[in-house]
C-alpha cells in the first residue's frame, strides 16, 4: 500500500463558475459523502485537514496575500489517501467533486 | 424491605464508596486491606441487623462501623507502624494526629473520582481494566463479573489480581487528578466506562438484570464525572447522552427469551420517554466549546434514532454524523452503519456500489448488510449473501437473526 497527496484545484474567482447557493449546498453534501466513503474504505491515509481559502504568497519579490493570482485555479485543499498505485489513486480521485466544478485533481505518490 | 434485601442495596452503592475512601487513605499498596476492612463491615451488618433489625440510618451505621474498624485494625496492626503511616502523613497534615477518616460527602466524591483515573489508568489492558472497574468501582463480586464475561472465576479472579499487582508495579497514586491530567487521562476513562456500558448493552449473557446492571453503572460512573466541575467536560455529557438514548430502548430490544428484537421491529411503547428526555439534556450540555468527539456523533446518531418516524431528514442527519464519525476514526462496524444510512439518503443501487468497495470479506454483518440491499433488486444474489453471512456468523443470536432474514426472503420471492 503506498500514500498519495491529491492536490485539488478549481478556478474560485471567474464569477460563472461558482455555484448557486443551492448547488453549492449540494457540493458540500457530495464533498462531505466522498470523504465518507473514503473514509469507511480506510483509505485515508492522515485525519482531514481543512485549509484556508486565502493564505499567503512569498516569492522572492516579497509576500502578498493569497491565493496564487496569476492563474485562475487555486488549491481548494488536499489529502493523503492509502492506494495500493497510481491506477487505484486515478480511479479514486475520479469520483471526486471538484471535477464537477470544472476543477482538477493533481496526484503525487509519496516515495 | 427487610436487611436481606437491603444489604445486596446498600452494597451495591455503599461499598465502593468507603473502599475509595480508605485506598485514598492508605494508598494503592494496601488495596485488600480497604477491601478486608469494608467486606468485614457488612458481614457485621449483616448479622446484627438479623438480630437487632435495621438501624434508622443504615449507610451512616456502615460509615460508623467502617471507621472503627479501620482504626482498630490500624491500631493493632505492625503494618501501619512500618508502611502505611508514611503513606498517610502524605496525604494528611502533620499536626493532626488522629487519624481523619473522612467519610463525608465531599470526600466521597473526591476519593471516588480519583479511584476512577486509577482504576481507568492504560498500564492496564482494557478487558482488565473493565474488570476491575467493575470489582472496585461498582462493588460487583467475582461471580457475577465472570457471568457477565461468560467467563470463568478463576479466569476473572486472576484478572482482577493481576490488575491490581500492576497498579501497585507501577505505584499509581490514588490522588485527585489535576486539570493536566484530566485532560490527558479523560480520554482513557471514558472510553473504559463506555466499554462497560457495551458489555452490558451488547452482551451474550442471557441474564439481562445483570447486563442492565452493568449499563446503570457506567451511567452511574458517567454522572459522578458529570457532578465533578473538573470533568463535567462536553464529551462526558455527550457520553451520558448516548448512554440515555441507548438505555431508553433495553426493554424493547431483547424479547421474552432474551433474544434481540431489532430496531424495525421493537414495540415503541416500550421505549423509555424519560430517558431519551434526559438523554435530550445531556446532549445539550455537551454542545459547549468546540471539541467534538465520537461520542458527540454518536449521541447524535442515538438521538436521530429515538424518533421512529422515516423521513429524509432523520437519514440525512445520520448519514452526515455517520460520515464525520467515520473520517474522524475507522471501523469497520461505523463503515457498514454508514453505508445502510446513505441507502436509506441516496438509494440501494448506489449503497451496493459503496458497499461492495468496503471488502469486509470475513465480517458477517457485511453480508448481512448486502443481502439487505440487494433483497428487492436481485433475490438470488440477496439469499447468497444471506448465507454466505450464516456460515460467518458465530453465536447463536447472530444465526437467529440471519435465518429470519433468508425465511423472511423466500416469503417474498414465492
Amino acid at each position: 500500500m503506498n500514500e498519495f497527496l491529491l492536490i485539488f484545484r478549481r478556478d474560485f474567482k471567474t464569477k460563472e463558475a461558482q455555484p448557486s447557493p443551492e448547488e453549492y449546498q449540494q457540493h458540500l453534501q457530495q464533498w462531505q459523502n466522498w470523504f465518507g466513503s473514503l473514509a469507511a474504505q480506510d483509505k485515508l491515509a492522515r485525519p482531514l485537514q481543512r485549509w484556508d481559502g486565502q493564505g499567503k504568497l512569498v516569492n522572492s519579490k516579497g509576500v502578498t496575500d493569497g491565493p496564487f493570482v496569476e492563474i485562475k485555479e487555486s488549491i481548494g485543499g488536499l489529502i493523503i489517501i492509502k492506494a495500493k498505485d497510481y491506477d487505484e489513486a486515478t480511479e479514486i480521485a475520479q469520483g471526486c467533486p471538484v471535477l464537477n466544478f470544472g476543477g482538477n485533481v493533481e496526484i503525487r505518490m509519496g516515495v | 424491605m427487610d436487611h436481606k434485601e437491603l444489604l445486596p442495596n446498600l452494597f451495591r452503592t455503599e461499598y465502593q464508596k468507603i473502599v475509595s475512601v480508605l485506598c485514598s487513605l492508605f494508598g494503592i499498596q494496601h488495596i485488600e486491606i480497604a477491601e478486608d476492612i469494608v467486606s468485614d463491615t457488612f458481614l457485621t451488618a449483616s448479622e446484627t441487623w438479623a438480630i437487632k433489625g435495621i438501624p434508622e440510618n443504615p449507610s451512616a451505621w456502615l460509615y460508623t462501623v467502617a471507621k472503627n474498624k479501620t482504626k482498630n485494625y490500624l491500631k493493632r496492626n505492625n503494618v501501619f507502624e512500618t508502611k502505611i503511616v508514611t503513606e498517610i502523613k502524605h496525604n494528611t497534615p502533620l499536626n493532626n494526629p488522629e487519624i481523619d477518616i473522612d467519610l463525608s460527602d465531599q470526600n466521597i466524591a473526591d476519593s471516588q473520582l480519583a479511584m476512577i483515573f486509577t482504576v481507568c489508568n492504560p498500564c492496564n489492558s482494557e478487558e482488565a481494566q473493565i474488570a476491575l472497574a467493575l470489582n472496585l468501582l461498582c462493588g460487583f463480586g467475582i461471580n457475577e463479573i465472570s457471568d457477565a464475561f461468560l467467563s470463568n472465576r478463576e479466569v476473572i479472579y486472576k484478572r482482577i489480581n493481576r490488575a491490581k499487582e500492576k497498579l501497585k508495579e507501577e505505584n499509581i497514586k490514588i490522588q485527585h487528578p489535576n486539570n493536566a491530567e484530566i485532560k490527558d487521562r479523560i480520554q482513557t476513562v471514558l472510553k473504559t466506562i463506555y466499554l462497560l456500558y457495551s458489555e452490558g448493552y451488547y452482551s451474550i449473557s442471557q441474564n439481562t438484570t445483570l447486563r442492565k446492571d452493568l449499563c446503570t453503572e457506567a451511567m452511574r460512573l458517567t454522572f459522578l464525572l458529570i457532578q465533578n466541575e473538573s470533568t463535567n467536560l462536553p464529551q462526558t455529557n455527550a457520553l451520558m447522552a448516548l448512554m440515555c438514548f441507548h438505555s431508553s430502548r433495553f426493554d424493547a430490544r431483547t424479547g421474552l427469551n432474551g433474544e434481540i428484537i431489532l430496531y424495525e421491529d421493537q414495540d415503541q411503547s416500550l421505549w423509555n420517554q424519560e430517558l431519551v428526555d434526559k438523554g435530550t439534556y445531556f446532549l445539550s450540555q455537551s454542545s459547549t466549546g468546540n471539541t467534538l468527539s465520537k461520542y458527540h456523533l454518536e449521541a447524535g446518531i442515538a438521538y436521530w434514532h429515538t424518533i421512529k418516524k422515516e423521513t429524509t431528514e432523520k437519514w440525512k442527519n445520520i448519514l452526515e454524523l455517520y460520515n464525520n464519525l467515520i473520517i474522524l476514526e475507522y471501523s469497520p462496524i461505523v463503515a457498514l452503519n454508514r453505508t445502510y444510512a446513505l441507502s436509506k439518503v441516496n438509494g440501494k443501487e448506489e449503497a451496493i456500489k459503496e458497499a461492495e468497495k468496503l471488502n469486509l470479506t470475513d465480517n458477517h454483518f457485511y453480508y448481512s448488510l448486502l443481502g439487505n440491499l440487494y433483497s428487492e433488486i436481485d433475490a438470488k444474489k440477496a439469499s447468497q449473501h444471506f448465507e454466505t453471512a450464516f456460515g460467518l456468523a458465530k453465536t447463536a443470536s447472530d444465526k437467529n437473526i440471519i435465518s429470519k432474514n433468508i425465511k423472511q426472503l423466500k416469503l417474498k420471492t414465492n
